[in-house]
């Protein structure tokens, strides 16, 4: 309801403003659009594909390999490209596969020739892949994470190698997650604006974002910002509901989900290539990673730290991604639960759209661009008083809801599984509200609430669309104050506060995995 | 760790209370303006310490990220908008900010504003102005290009990157650029440079960080962008060219709201923009030429700046008239 | 499948570590015995069947059955057959696909294991109920499921974690009947881990306390109760 309160409200606000001129949104759909619109999709499908394919392996990997050195911190790692800006991803990116790129001099022996760099749809494709592989791996480990205790058991008494354990036992798992996962993907390539202009290598390479962003901003045509906003939301619906049909539905099996010890009988052979899988992987996304840390300690960290911009901002950021958080993971769970509640109402009759639209529907705000999100609700609340006031309010609450996809996801598996074990028992005892949670469901949801609390967190930690909307000087947060240094020839200084943004991430990452590991 | 979650919590309440604005009872002066004019190491609070205290009065900055989102925040704002003074727009942005009517005439202009090629506008006083410029990174290209002609027709091999004319500012003078020196050859012009444009990117900064971290070896920036390296870095490594048919100019100008011709101290405040107090900081906060009287003289690294033989500039109703279909035609020709 | 009679367990001087508690184990089952295991909870009884299976590793001692040394084996070389209290099905995989899964981990399955399969469903009465899906079965009948494949695994030894305490006490009753049935066909050595007394006298030859992680006494158990109901017995 939140969800469709904000977006809503967001649209009336422009619609509001449109009111006097419609022109701009019949001649937004021309023959640019659609080319637009068809590179949009063409690449969101290709990179949900290349983020989400190996993220299932990578995922199978590290939940056979249940104990390595490093392999917390890696996982932690995995949640820090959420929050870095786009720009920073790609210059990270860059800095490994760019012209200038650490490993320009080997490509372009390979290629014969100088090598071009990676801009086009290749460019794209990677950087969207180290945004979302980490993303989805972590997603998928936390479906993995459902599969109970006994049934690993069983598998290792039945000796199930690795590939029939895979069938199964872990795709059934991550199937269930599959369309989700791949959903939120899509959509956030969808809407994928800095990393497509940046490495897309020109105009050619321009997403329905792009189209919005520049009607909304150079042109000033709130009806046609409006239009191209329905269409690209039409656009993912569509996409959006043929993923969810092809996955199909999944009845989460009635267990509980606290999955302690791993019994996979893993062979020296199976080991090696599991490991081969994670380090591909952790090297894909730490290369860059890496640029960044390595940029960033080229800064003066010693000045940076003691810059009082720079730890009001950091101050700021916290005070803006905690908050945003705590509400995002409430919302989720309210979310979760009424979209639970609904299912076990109606049994076996077919799920309802309100159903769904609790269920899916939540991360379509995703494909709500930033900019109309916070044009929308400039004009609102500028009709309703202080705009001043309300923007860290504001910023807080979209922050929350852009998060609450991710949340959802993680969250939803653990409840589901949970309420099909409780549901009866709590109804027959009568446990209901807040001692059902504390001591029912809370302790089985604590992990992946841990989980989605962290993801959360990053998120809004990154965030920059919404903020720089209601940006006045009182709401400066690490990512705004990044953008404002690389945008006054300060780029050593951004570098700096990107690693120090990446620091904050990892740590805010350890606290969330403890809390939810202590609660556990 | 309850400790850590339960300071953050009270971060989180005491934040927004921690930076309250001025007071607004007697005499306060509200400037909207884009963000790296107020950021610590912009000109915004040299200019504010020496207003207030020239006119006992208190300046509150209310900042956005650059001069477009400033003139769609007074767009949505309307008549209930708190500016006094808009600073920050530029020549392409005039004739839009003049038809939302919200702008009041100046009257005139206390000093002299000193921009080649004149000023002459009702609404609108210039505080700087630049020139676009290909930027170049030395130790990577040892013969740049000495006109846009050498441009357009040099070494696909050699890269530039280029900023988006449809969100970008830079990106639209490169446009204007183009157009003003090849006129209808503008298209054909394009599809010649389109060969060496290693990427197109959404914003300056993105476009700048290409040639800072070495991808590519040239990029459109400002005649004044190597004078930053020099004073604040000490290096000569990035240097602008100059072009024989001349640079196209932006001036960025300030103007006052209807609100605030009641406001007596914004029109105070535009004579103080062009005098030499708030001029002195613009050189080397804002990285612009001054367009007033400067009581200090410009730092020799300005000497050594590229001085462009022709100022290039198209008026703003021009652009207004033609903005759309440029930048259309650009699209066309980069995305064939 | 004349199954093979059972194997004998010995567990010598096994020490095992969990948390804090030390747990020493030091017995026999011979073979073809039926034991229940019994004792409060977190005493370790289902500590001790992870041990057997080889779920578990002993930090010292030596786990035999019928004279082998297991000790440190994966579980699937250790001959056993584990039925748990729940999830002891896929639950997207059919009844005969899931009994199938005790034949061949990959369900390549020949015509032989697919007469083995019909075979022992029909033994654990769940004939025509092939193609059912483990949501569409009762409980009672899900732990049949994992009975039938007890059969078709054909081990010389069972291990039952608290199989039925989720099933009302006829049911339950019953399948413990059914075990005993399946007992006396096969002869595999059974432990059982149960909390109620009858159910223990109902089948057990003997019953094994255990108290925090040490075996508190062994009683051989006379003959079995003939199904007097005995008052509601301990357990939670």
């Amino acid at each position: 309801m939140a969800v469709a309160l904000v977006a809503g409200g967001a649209l009336a606000g422009l619609v509001f403003q449109a009111g006097r001129d419609w022109s701009g949104a019949f001649s937004a759909f021309d023959g640019y659009l659609l080319r637009v619109a068809r590179f949009t999709l063409f690449q969101a499908v290709l990179s949900t594909v290349l983020s989400v394919g190996p993220a299932i392996f990578v995922a199978r990997a590290f939940s056979r390999q249940q104990a390595f050195p490093g392999r917390a911190l890696m996982l932690r790692l995995f949640a820090v490209p959420l929050a870095l800006p786009a720009i920073v991803a790609a210059l990270g990116v860059l800095a490994l596969y760019g012209r200038a790129g650490i490993f320009s001099g080997a490509f372009s022996r390979f290629a014969g020739g100088d090598w071009p760099g990676i801009y086009g749809l290749s460019g794209i494709l990677i950087a969207h892949v180290f945004f979302n592989l980490p993303l989805a791996t972590r997603l998928f480990l936390q479906a993995l994470d459902t599969v109970p205790d006994d049934q690993w058991r069983l598998a290792a008494q039945l000796g199930m190698g690795a590939r029939p354990a895979f069938r199964f036992l872990e795709w059934p798992a991550m199937r269930a997650s599959l369309p989700g996962i791949a959903g939120l993907v899509f959509m956030l390539c969808v809407t994928s604006f800095t990393i497509v202009l940046l490495l897309g290598g020109g105009p050619r390479a321009t997403t329905l974002e792009v189209a919005i962003y520049q009607a909304l901003r150079f042109d000033f045509d709130p009806a046609r910002a409006v239009a191209l906003t329905a269409a690209q939301i039409g656009l993912t619906l569509a996409i959006f509901i043929a993923i969810t049909r092809f996955g199909g539905d999944y009845t989460a099996a009635a267990t509980l989900s606290v999955a302690r010890r791993r019994y996979a009988a893993t062979g020296q052979g199976e080991r090696l290539c599991n490991l081969l899988v994670i380090a591909a992987a952790f090297f894909f996304v730490a290369g860059p990673m890496g640029a960044v840390v390595v940029a960033g300690l080229g800064a003066d960290l010693g000045r940076l730290a003691l810059d009082e911009a720079v730890r009001r901002a950091a101050l700021t950021s916290l005070a803006l991604a905690v908050p945003a958080a705590l509400l995002s993971i409430g919302l989720s769970l309210a979310l979760v639960a009424c979209r639970r509640v609904l299912e076990y109402g109606r049994r076996e009759r077919p799920a309802s759209w309100l159903e769904w639209m609790s269920g899916s529907g939540a991360s379509l705000v995703l494909v709500l661009p930033p900019t109309v999100i916070g044009a929308g609700w400039f004009v609102i609340l500028l009709r309703l008083g202080n705009l001043y006031a309300a923007a860290p309010a504001m910023v807080v609450v979209v922050n929350a809801l852009m998060a609450m996809p991710f949340a959802v996801r993680v969250v939803r598996p653990a409840y589901d599984a949970a309420s099909a074990r409780n549901e009866r028992l709590c109804d027959a005892l009568g446990i209901a509200g807040w001692n059902r949670f504390k001591l029912i469901d809370g302790p089985v949801l604590a992990r992946p609430l841990g989980t989605a609390l962290a993801f959360a967190m990053a998120l809004s930690l990154g965030d920059l669309g919404v903020i720089a909307l209601f940006g006045s000087d009182s709401v400066q947060t690490l990512p705004y104050l990044l953008m404002q240094r690389m945008g006054s020839y300060r780029t050593e200084d951004a570098a700096g506060i990107a690693l120090l943004l990446g620091v904050l991430c990892l740590g805010l990452m350890a606290i969330s995995d403890r809390l939810g590991r202590d609660a556990a | 760790m309850r400790g850590t979650i339960r300071f953050l919590l009270l971060a989180t309440l005491i934040a927004p209370l921690v930076p309250s604005p001025a007071s607004a009872a007697e005499g306060a002066l509200t400037i909207y303006t884009y963000e790296s004019f107020t950021a610590d190491w912009g000109p915004g609070p040299i200019v504010r310490k020496a207003f207030e205290a020239e006119c006992a009065c208190s300046v509150r900055f209310v900042s956005v990220a650059d001069g477009v989102a400033l003139l769609n925040r007074l767009k949505l704002e309307g008549q209930s908008t708190k500016a006094d003074i808009v600073l920050g727009l530029d020549t392409n942005l005039m004739a839009d900010a003049k038809a939302t009517g919200l702008f009041a005439p100046h009257g005139a202009i206390a000093n002299e504003v000193n921009v080649p090629g004149g000023w002459s506008d009702d609404f609108f006083v210039p505080y700087d102005y630049g020139y676009f410029a290909v930027v170049y990174d030395s130790d990577k290209l040892k013969d740049p290009p000495k006109s846009m002609a050498e441009l357009v027709d040099g070494d696909p091999k050699e890269k530039i990157a280029i900023e988006d004319p449809r969100t970008s500012t830079p990106g639209l003078g490169l446009v204007l650029w183009i157009r003003k020196i090849y006129g209808d050859k503008a298209a054909d012009a394009w599809a010649k440079l389109k060969g060496r444009v290693l990427t197109v990117t959404p914003g300056w900064s993105e476009a700048y960080g290409l040639l800072t971290k070495g991808e590519a070896p040239m990029v459109l920036s400002y005649t004044t962008s190597p004078a930053y390296h020099m004073i604040e870095e000490k290096t000569d490594r990035y240097k602008a060219a100059s072009f024989a048919e001349g640079h196209y100019m932006q001036i960025e100008v300030a103007g006052m709201t209807r609100k605030g011709a009641k406001n007596p101290l914004a029109a105070k405040f535009l004579a103080f923009m062009t005098g030499p107090k708030f001029q002195d900081a613009i050189p080397e906060t804002n990285w612009m030429y001054p367009a007033g009287k400067t009581d200090k003289p410009l730092d020799p690294a300005f000497g050594r700046l590229v001085k462009p033989s022709k100022s290039l500039i198209y008026s703003s109703d021009e652009v207004a008239a033609n903005r759309k279909a440029w930048v259309d035609e650009w699209l066309s020709v980069m995305s064939r | 499948m004349t199954g093979r009679s059972g194997l004998e367990i010995a567990l010598e001087k096994v020490a095992f570590r969990y948390a804090e508690m030390v747990m020493g184990f030091d017995l026999r089952f011979a073979a073809g015995s039926v034991t229940a295991i019994m004792g409060p909870s977190g005493a370790g009884k289902s500590t001790l069947l992870n041990l057997v299976a080889g779920f578990e590793a002993p930090s010292g001692g030596r786990i035999l059955i019928g004279g082998e040394n297991v000790t440190g084996l994966p579980p699937a070389a250790h001959p056993v057959s584990m039925v748990f209290q729940e999830n002891n099905l896929f639950s997207h995989l059919d009844v005969a696909a899931n009994v199938g899964l005790g034949r061949s981990p990959s369900l390549k399955l020949s015509g032989e294991d697919r007469a083995a399969v019909s075979d022992a469903l029909a033994r654990t009465g769940l004939s025509g109920k092939e193609k059912r899906l483990p949501s569409a079965l009762s409980g009672g009948e899900r732990q049949r499921v994992a009975l039938a494949r007890v059969l078709v695994r054909d081990r010389p030894v069972l291990l039952l974690d608290e199989p039925f305490a989720s099933l009302d006490a006829a049911l339950r009753r019953e399948m413990t009947d059914l075990v005993g049935e399946l007992h006396s066909r096969i002869h595999m050595t059974i432990l059982m881990v149960t909390h109620d007394e009858q159910d223990a006298r109902q089948i057990a030859d003997r019953v094994v306390r255990i108290e925090d992680g040490r075996i508190a006494g062994s009683d051989a158990v006379e003959a079995p109760s003939p199904g007097g109901r005995l008052p509601e017995s301990g357990g939670e």
